[in-house]
Order: structure tokens, then C-alpha cells, then sequence
């Protein structure tokens, strides 16, 4: 976490510092024409914790996002619980892949963080005011400088800082993460997970991070899930990948021979 | 009200053109309806969804069959309610599936081209038809004028209420969806109002070229637009201009109207291109 005076840190959450809270998914299931994409999927992730769930490609992964999301319907329920109130549908702050934007977009990152966190219509442009809030929220992420850059100008990393200030502007309980790898050079990755890794501690938010990798992110997170339409596996990263249903879930994918030759 | 305007013409433009009362109608239509185009055409773009506002158009002749079998004097209604029908279908078409869109787009537009020429030509009389093909902005009467301004007005109040949800949803939606925008309705209410007043504006312009006065301003104000407001006050600036410089063009070399408008507008889209380019190229040395 980059050096940060407390009114910063305000803007962004004015600490709902919990004791004992998580986010549960109970028994989720999606059928989407009639066919089964996902079923039976349980997770459980306490604040402060990060969970990986892991697939070879095709296992849902993009669907159980969507479904946590709202966007698909499901069967099953999530719930957030806070100092043991339970609540439907917990605050998500979601930062999405980088591939999925249209590289020569006029918006620039402060119009998109403008439509995202005020009222006003951005393109009728953006006031001092809102102007220097943007870059409050941005400077936590050292992105206040891409302000005026467009959004497809960005580099993997920096569209991932963006995104990753404008998640936390919801006051998540929850942050999703997908694919937060791909696109982004190894230096960014870090500085990506390092930010991610300040933010759950002081704020208290659980983290769902949807990946491909399964190289490389045993020092981030504390808990993987393997799945294929269902849950094949769960434990920390060390007990996942040793174990066998896992490497035949993976089978052909470069990653699983790094990871069997490591294990041996 | 109008006569205000005639009044303002004869005192502040002192041109042959502006002598007619045609043209002073036309002009004021132009004023009114290419800002809205800009405005929409902005999203159309981004949306990349130009060839979804061509069917849309297309679709017109379909509509415009419909009204003329049921007897129906002036169609527009038929085609608003045959547009907006699609509009609504292709966007809960678009949810359900992963088909390719512009291929199921390609089947409805022959269908809809093939049944408006089909059953307005019955007994060979298409030609009286042709204007919805052109268009005729020449003839555009006062109260339809007041039509294009309630439009303008509704327009740019959605645009005001719905921007940012708009600009969500495109860079998006999952991003937006998370904001708790309701996407679906952004989409929808977006792709209605387009269907209106692509409907609308069918006897002014015509179906071949309606699209290009949505699109030619957007894309060429993407050329060198660094945020939403200069994407957007540009697409206007270009469409005010092509739009007027058009209408009297056509003045005076005796051309279709739209077709004129569209002719400056790609004028204006060649000349962002070089200029953007040239700026670039400086830019970098």
C-alpha cells in the first residue's frame, strides 16, 4: 500500500471495521438453455481473506461471476453476514478483465470514474469539484495521473488500478476479481495484489478472485477452490495443487506440468 | 411561434435561399434534429451498434407497408410500433444467445426490405413511395416541426438523467451491473428512443440515409475526442454544420437534401481523419 494521509482513506470507506464477517454462497446453481453450468457450488470467504476459484477453461468461471454479480439467474443464495446480521446480496465492488474494453474509446478515466461515483452527466463535463474528488480516490491507487488518458491508452496495470479505485468507491463487501492477471506484466501483478492486499486487511472485505493462473498466486491468496461445473477441490493453495484431481482437471495445461514438477 | 422564426430569418439572413418559406422550415428542422443525432450517434457508435440503426431504418418499409395495407393515412405510427418492436426483441434476442448478432441483423433486414418493396409495389405502384427511400426534408410542415422539438427535448433530458448509466453500460456492463445499473433498461429505454426517432425522421432524410447522419458526426468526432464532453460537443458541432451547409447546398445545386447533409458530413469525417492524423504525426516528432 502506497503512503496515504487518512483523509484519502475516508473518501473511500469510512471504516465499517467489523469483527466477524463473511460472505457465503450457498448451494449455487445456474442452468442456462437448459443446460447445467453450474451446480452445487459453495463457497465461503471470510473478510480479510482471499478466495481463488480456479478452472481449466469452459468450467463456469465467467458464469459464477455473473451469477454472483446478479447478471445470470441462479439457484441458491448469497449472503453477507456482518457482526452476525445476515443480509441478502452483500455490496460488490468488481473489477473487471482488461480485455473487455474498446481500445479506442473516447471516455477517459475520469469520465469513468465520474459516471461511476456522481450524478452529473459526464459528458456535459466534469467540475472542479467532482474533478478533484476523482483524484482523491485515484491517488490512493497512484493513478491520479492517467486522469486525462483514455481508457483504452492504458496499460494492463494501470486500467487495474482504475478499475480496482473505482470497486472500492462501492464500499464493497465483497471484491470480485476476474482474471486480474492477464494483460498485466509481472511488476504490475504485484503492485495489483500488493494494493489488494492493504485493502482487505484495513477495510475488512472479502475477496473473490476468478483465475486462470494457477502459477504464482500461492503468496495471495489464503484459500483455492478448483472447480468444473462443480467444486473438485478446496484448500489452501499448498494442499490444492498437490492433489491429484486437480492435476487431471488441468491435464494438458502447461501451468499443472509446472506445478506436478514442483510438487516432485 | 413559427413566425417568429420567419421573422428572424428575413432580418438576419439575407440570402436567396432564405427567401422561401420551405427552406426557412427546413432549416429550423435541421437546427433542431442534428443535435439529437449527434447525441444518439455518440452511443451508436460506442455501442457499436451501426449496424443495428441501418436495420432499424430499414425496417421502416416494412412499417411503412403495414400502415398503407391497413389504411392508415400517415404510417409513422405503424413504423414507430414495428421499430420499437424490434428494438425491444433484438436487445432480449441479444440476452438469450450467443449467436452472431450482425448475421440474425442481415435476416431480419431482407425480411423487412422484402416485405415493405413486396407489398408496395403490388400493382406496380412503389414509385409514389420513393420518398421514404430519400426522404424529403423540403417539405417539412410546422407541426411536425414542434414534434422534432419535443423529441430534442425529451432527448437531451434523457441524455441528462441517463448519461452516465449510458457511458457504464457501454465501457462495461458486468462494470456497470455491479454499480447497480439496471442494464438491461438502460439498453432497452436506448435502443427505443433510437427506434423513434429513426422513425421520425424517415420522411425527412429516408431510409438510406439515416444511419449515416447518426453515425458520420459521432465517428468523426472520435477522430481526436480526449473525454465524453469533447466526443460529444464535437459530434454536435459536426452535425449542426454538415446539416445546415447541406440544406443550402442543395439549394443551389437543385440535390436531394439528405443526401447533400450526408455528403458534407463524410466531408467533415475525411477532414478529422487527416487532421487527427497530422496532429498525431506532430505530436510524436
Amino acid at each position: 500500500m502506497p503512503s496515504q494521509d487518512n483523509t484519502q482513506q475516508n473518501i473511500l470507506l469510512e471504516g465499517d471495521a467489523c469483527q466477524h464477517c463473511c460472505i457465503k454462497i450457498n448451494d449455487l446453481g445456474v442452468c442456462l438453455d437448459r443446460h447445467i453450468i453450474l451446480e452445487g457450488i459453495n463457497l465461503h470467504v471470510h473478510c480479510g481473506d482471499v478466495l481463488a476459484v480456479v478452472g481449466p477453461n469452459g468450467a463456469g468461471k465467467t458464469t459464477l461471476l455473473r451469477a454472483i454479480l446478479g447478471e445470470v439467474p441462479y439457484e441458491g443464495n448469497m449472503v453477507s453476514l456482518i457482526g452476525g446480521v445476515e443480509r441478502r446480496r452483500p455490496r460488490i465492488g468488481y473489477v473487471p478483465q482488461k480485455l473487455q474494453f474498446d481500445p479506442d474509446s473516447p471516455v477517459s478515466v475520469a469520465d469513468l470514474v465520474g459516471a461511476a461515483i456522481s450524478s452529473k452527466p459526464v459528458w456535459l463535463g466534469i467540475s472542479k469539484k467532482l474533478r478533484d474528488k476523482i483524484k482523491t480516490i485515484l491517488g490512493v491507487f497512484s493513478a491520479d495521473h492517467l486522469m486525462d488518458r483514455h481508457i483504452g491508452a492504458l496499460s494492463g496495470g494501470e486500467l487495474q488500478r482504475v478499475l480496482l479505485a473505482i470497486a472500492m468507491t462501492a464500499k464493497p463487501e465483497l471484491l470480485l476479481l476476474d482474471e486480474p492477471g492477464t494483460g498485466v506484466d509481472v511488476r504490475g501483478q504485484s503492485l495489483f495484489y500488493e494494493l489488494v492486499r492493504g485493502l482487505k486487511k484495513q477495510h475488512h472485505i472479502s475477496v473473490i478472485m476468478v483465475t486462470h493462473d494457477l502459477v504464482g498466486i500461492e503468496s495471495f491468496v489464503d484459500r483455492v477452490v478448483v472447480m468444473d461445473r462443480t467444486i473438485i477441490a478446496e484448500g489452501t493453495p499448498r494442499e490444492v495443487f498437490a492433489d491429484e484431481r486437480v492435476l487431471r482437471v488441468f491435464e494438458g495445461d502447461p501451468q499443472a506440468a509446472l506445478l506436478e514438477k514442483r510438487a516432485a | 411561434m413559427i413566425e417568429l422564426w420567419y421573422q428572424f430569418i428575413d432580418r438576419c439572413l439575407p440570402f436567396d435561399w432564405a427567401h422561401y418559406v420551405f427552406m426557412k422550415n427546413a432549416l429550423l428542422a435541421v437546427l433542431v434534429i442534428t443535435p439529437v443525432y449527434a447525441l444518439l450517434g455518440t452511443m451508436v457508435v460506442s455501442n457499436r451498434m451501426v449496424f443495428f440503426t441501418d436495420v432499424l431504418g430499414h425496417s421502416a418499409l416494412a412499417g411503412v407497408a403495414i400502415g398503407v395495407m391497413c389504411g392508415i393515412g400517415d404510417p409513422t405510427w405503424p413504423m414507430i410500433i414495428m421499430a420499437v418492436t424490434l428494438a425491444v426483441a433484438v436487445n432480449i434476442f441479444k440476452r438469450l444467445t450467443q449467436a452472431p448478432m450482425d448475421t440474425i441483423l442481415g435476416v431480419f433486414m431482407a425480411f423487412m426490405v422484402a416485405l415493405g418493396i413486396a407489398l408496395l409495389s403490388r400493382q406496380g405502384g412503389f414509385a409514389k413511395y420513393t420518398v421514404y427511400l430519400i426522404g424529403d426534408i423540403l417539405a417539412v410542415t410546422p407541426s411536425q416541426i414542434t414534434w422534432l422539438m419535443a423529441i430534442f427535448v425529451a432527448v437531451f433530458g434523457y441524455w441528462y438523467t441517463a448519461g452516465n448509466a449510458l457511458i457504464l453500460t457501454s465501457v462495461n456492463s458486468s462494470l456497470a451491473h455491479s454499480r447497480r445499473i439496471k442494464t438491461f433498461f438502460v439498453e432497452t429505454s436506448f435502443t427505443i428512443i433510437l427506434a423513434i426517432v429513426v422513425m421520425i425522421s424517415i420522411k425527412l432524410v429516408g431510409v438510406l440515409i439515416i444511419n449515416s447522419l447518426l453515425v458520420l458526426p459521432a465517428a468523426a468526432s472520435r477522430h481526436f475526442a480526449r473525454s465524453m464532453r469533447s466526443y460529444t460537443v464535437w459530434a454536435i458541432v459536426f452535425s449542426v454544420i454538415s446539416g445546415v451547409a447541406g440544406l443550402v447546398a442543395s439549394y443551389y445545386w437543385g440535390t436531394a437534401s439528405g443526401a447533400t447533409i450526408v455528403l458534407f458530413s463524410v466531408g467533415c469525417y475525411l477532414i478529422s481523419a487527416l487532421v487527427s492524423h497530422f496532429l498525431s504525426a506532430v505530436r510524436k516528432e
